[in-house]
């Protein structure tokens, strides 16, 4: 699987992430291979399920926990071509949260006259399914 | 004899809340913290839980309110009758009881 191109072979990669930020260091360490991984020019999707929906919720304020809000740094993956975030509506409807919740994440189309278009896409359990199958590469934290 | 439980753990990913739950004795404080205070919002699977035991079990429920703000979680989103608290207000549930169990 893969297409090659010039300078390389493209993968699917998919990050799974189920857990919150802060509580443990799964978030941030996914962010940041997400980032490193950007430079590499794959096919990079990232799914948000379970508590990892807690990851680009609106409002995070960190300064009483002393620790970095990361948060802000997900505002920057659309410049990187990472414009594909897959959040699971069972998962928000479970944890009492919707879409308005979530950080509004856009990136700018380069084939659409840099139109601003939203990042995030919700799906159902059986759509997130589908998009698992789809990978060649699925790292999860 | 009272105790203060402490539940760091999101419901949605260990068991930790159910069991400290079934654990508790009436006049017992439960202290939500960390990835805990998810299980505190209202509107939620863990929230009803937890909205039922407040008024089943006697416990009083706490959630601190500093990883309620890094977790985007405002106030007025918390299941009814959930107190929130600072450090310092947790320095004082650790003094008023007679035991701190920390349910990991």
């Amino acid at each position: 699987m893969g297409d090659m191109s010039e300078g390389g072979t493209t993968k699917k990669f998919l990050y799974l992430n189920r857990k919150a930020s802060y509580g443990t260091v799964y978030a941030l360490e996914s962010l940041e291979v997400v980032l490193i991984a950007a430079a590499f020019e794959q096919d990079v999707s990232l799914a948000f399920i379970d508590d990892g929906v807690y990851q680009i919720i609106k409002g995070q304020d960190t300064k009483g926990i002393g620790m970095k809000n990361f948060s802000p740094t997900f505002n920057a993956l659309g410049d990187y071509d990472i414009n594909k975030l897959y959040v699971e509506k069972e998962s928000l409807d479970e944890r009492g949260l919707t879409e308005d919740d979530l950080m509004p994440l856009v990136y700018e189309d380069e084939d659409d006259d840099w139109a601003e278009k939203p990042s995030i896409k919700i799906v159902n359990r059986a759509e997130m399914a589908d998009l698992m199958q789809d990978q060649d590469v699925i790292l999860s934290f | 004899m009272s105790i203060l439980h402490t539940v760091n753990k999101s419901a949605y990913e260990r068991n930790a809340l159910d069991s400290c739950l079934g654990h508790t004795k009436p006049g017992d404080s439960v202290l939500l913290i960390e990835d805990g205070v998810i299980s505190a919002r209202a509107g939620s699977v863990a929230g009803d839980k937890l909205a039922a035991a407040l008024g089943e079990t006697g416990v009083s429920i706490y959630a601190l309110g500093a990883d309620m703000a890094a977790r985007g979680i405002p106030e007025d989103k918390l299941v009814d009758g959930v107190k929130v608290v600072d450090y310092a207000g947790f320095v004082d549930l650790a003094a008023e009881n007679d035991a701190v169990e920390a349910w990991l």
